[in-house]
């Protein structure tokens, strides 16, 4: 036997040494790792790291894919910045979509989960009646829907006699928020699951001292949740700034009235795929992957401090 | 009063607990009803006769226009529905197929193999779930641009073969990580390489989350708008939902009827799949988030 073998069967004593005869174990088993693996790594190399690298130098150029890339600096940039006043209408839009959708939809998740969460009969029925709305919600079909709904002479407009929230800035960007917050279905499964994996003891010790049910929900449901609470944080926040097909259909495509919906990602379509402008879409792409690095970024930093992990190390 | 009796005998407070609980069920009937309004509105006005979408506020149509449906089936720029409906299927079968077989694969290695780089390559499967699609994108349409394979299905494909799609890969991981080593371990006595290990023992038991991947990935390519809309322009290789595009620019109502029938049928694969696979649905996304 020779010494990395019986440093092997030190680790697994069951494993019998015939079948490590002719290689090492370890290596064999090594190369079966990377065959499993190779489809992943071809994917991560040829359709994100290359691609990401290739954006990253498209940035600096002026290209329409016909005729090849022109290097011109920081121009795409310096343009973006200063003297494109739809990027900022359209960076204005996300962000004050992002920041009304997000919040109003994991509100709600949480409010539904927490009323679902002690319900003895029923609880099944209606946690799958309504996460339906988040497998429809991001269909064309919904979208055409909502577009009619808060049109003029729509529901919306017949019931409050706002007229047409699509045609008038500001409520147009609400009416697509507001088909965000409909989706609630998928963050409150998530809460739902996390809650009742808060164990009943720490209820009832918090109940045997006296504290009141909302004491209860700010001193242990809110810290045992942190967790939960800040994964859907983070994943609903990155979702919602790549928001595409409800404002294409909102706005027919143009982001109007008066760029109130021209989302990031519709001005990025325009850009690349309607005006042909791959060079400034690319760098478009990459503001928008480092703001969603820093937004995340900016998560995770604050969430020491209120994110509570009550099992660390549990994970294996 | 006299008539509430027997069921307050067993315990002696019980009427503010029953009486809560018929408010929680109220509110969340009523909330159901708000919610369900949308898709009640697009079932009614896919039957409506385009003069009551325009005249009546009743949510329920007056006459049954079912030949809204029939002029829906002739499709969009003289593509039948049925053509468009093999293509959304097709786009979305390739999916499923790539996603199961490619994903199932990585998490496997990540899930129970030993190799170098096995953390740092985890930390960044894990962060391209984060990454934004558009960040890659222009890119990805110049490769597949060069390829030749714009105005064609292998760009929305292809990839899912080569586990682009990290979410799946984690979903999988998290379920194989749940799965008794000890088989595995009896498998290998037995004298199963990785392979046999992974096809005959692993594979078998890891089936409701391979469930669970082809149903989100049948539904998220179905209702892909995006990507199909930067790639595919010739009229006959349209999907549904691409066809429901062309109805975008057409605003007026007279069109509704036949407009909101296609969106029905463009619904309904999504619909029966959830009524067939609600289980796996809800809890493979529960599962998503917790004991992370």
């Amino acid at each position: 036997m020779t010494t990395t073998q019986t440093s092997a069967s030190l680790r697994r004593p069951e494993r019998p040494a015939a079948t490590g005869a002719r290689r090492p174990a370890g290596r064999r088993r090594e190369g079966a790792a990377w065959v499993f693996l190779s489809p992943w790594v071809l994917g991560a190399v040829l359709l994100t790291l290359l691609p990401m690298a290739v954006s990253l130098y498209l940035s600096f150029t002026d290209y329409d894919l016909f005729n090849p890339p022109s290097w011109v600096g920081l121009r795409n940039y310096t343009q973006m910045f200063t003297e494109d006043p739809r990027y900022w209408r359209s960076v204005a839009a996300t962000l004050t979509y992002v920041v009304i959708a997000v919040p109003l939809q994991l509100a709600l998740a949480l409010v539904v989960a927490l009323a679902l969460k002690n319900m003895k009969r029923g609880k099944g029925f209606y946690r799958s009646a309504f996460y339906a709305p988040s497998l429809l919600g991001a269909s064309m079909s919904i979208a055409l829907v909502w577009r009619a709904l808060f049109n003029d002479g729509g529901t919306v407009d017949n019931l409050l006699g706002t007229g047409g929230w699509v045609n008038r800035p500001g409520w147009a960007l609400l009416a697509v928020a507001l088909l965000t917050v409909w989706q609630f279905g998928a963050p409150m499964v998530i809460f739902l699951a996390g809650l009742q994996q808060i164990p009943a003891e720490l209820y009832e010790a918090a109940a045997v001292d006296g504290a009141s049910r909302w004491r209860r929900f700010l001193s242990v449901t809110v810290p045992m949740l942190s967790p939960v609470i800040f994964f859907n944080l983070v994943l609903q926040t990155i979702q919602a700034f790549q928001v595409f097909t409800p404002a294409f259909a909102v706005s027919a495509g143009k982001g109007g009235p008066a760029d109130s919906t021209l989302f990031y990602t519709l001005y990025l379509y325009d850009r690349g795929f309607v005006a042909s402008h791959m060079g400034y879409a690319s760098a478009m792409a990459w503001v928008l992957l480092l703001v969603i690095g820093a937004v995340t970024a900016v998560l995770f930093r604050t969430s020491r401090s209120w994110v509570f992990y009550a099992f660390e190390g549990d994970d294996r | 009063m006299t008539t509430a009796a027997p069921t307050t005998t067993a315990a002696g407070r019980k009427p503010p607990v029953n009486r809560r609980r018929v408010a929680l069920h109220a509110g969340c009937l009523a909330a159901l009803l708000v919610m369900l309004y949308p898709l009640a509105w697009l079932l009614a006005t896919s039957l409506k006769p385009a003069d009551e979408v325009i005249a009546s506020l009743n949510l329920l149509p007056g006459t049954l226009e079912w030949s809204n449906y029939e002029t829906a089936l002739d499709g969009v720029n003289d593509v039948s529905v049925g053509r468009l409906l093999s293509n959304s299927l097709l786009i979305a079968g390739g999916a499923v197929l790539g996603n199961v077989l490619s994903c199932s694969l990585a998490a496997y290695a990540f899930a129970r193999l030993r190799f170098r780089l096995r953390g740092p390559l985890f930390a960044f499967m894990i962060a391209t779930i984060m990454l934004p699609h558009h960040a890659v994108l222009i890119p990805q349409y110049i490769i597949f641009n060069q390829l030749g394979m714009v105005n064609t299905y292998w760009p929305l494909v292809l990839p899912k073969f080569l586990a682009t799609e990290a979410f799946f890969v984690f979903l999988i991981v998290q379920f194989m990580r749940g799965l008794p080593r000890e088989l595995e371990e009896a498998a290998r006595i037995d004298g199963c390489g990785p392979f046999r290990a992974f096809r005959s023992v692993v594979l078998p038991l890891t089936r409701p989350a391979l469930i669970t991947t082809a149903i989100f990935t049948f539904i998220w390519t179905w209702n892909d708008f995006f990507t199909q809309l930067i790639y595919l322009f010739s009229p006959e290789k349209f999907t549904l939902t691409l066809a429901l595009r062309s109805f975008v620019d057409a605003s007026s109502q007279s069109s509704f009827g036949p407009m909101f029938a296609m969106s029905v049928i463009a619904l309904l694969p999504i619909v029966l799949f959830f009524l067939a696979f609600q289980r796996f649905l809800v809890e493979g996304m529960a599962s998503s988030g917790v004991k992370g």
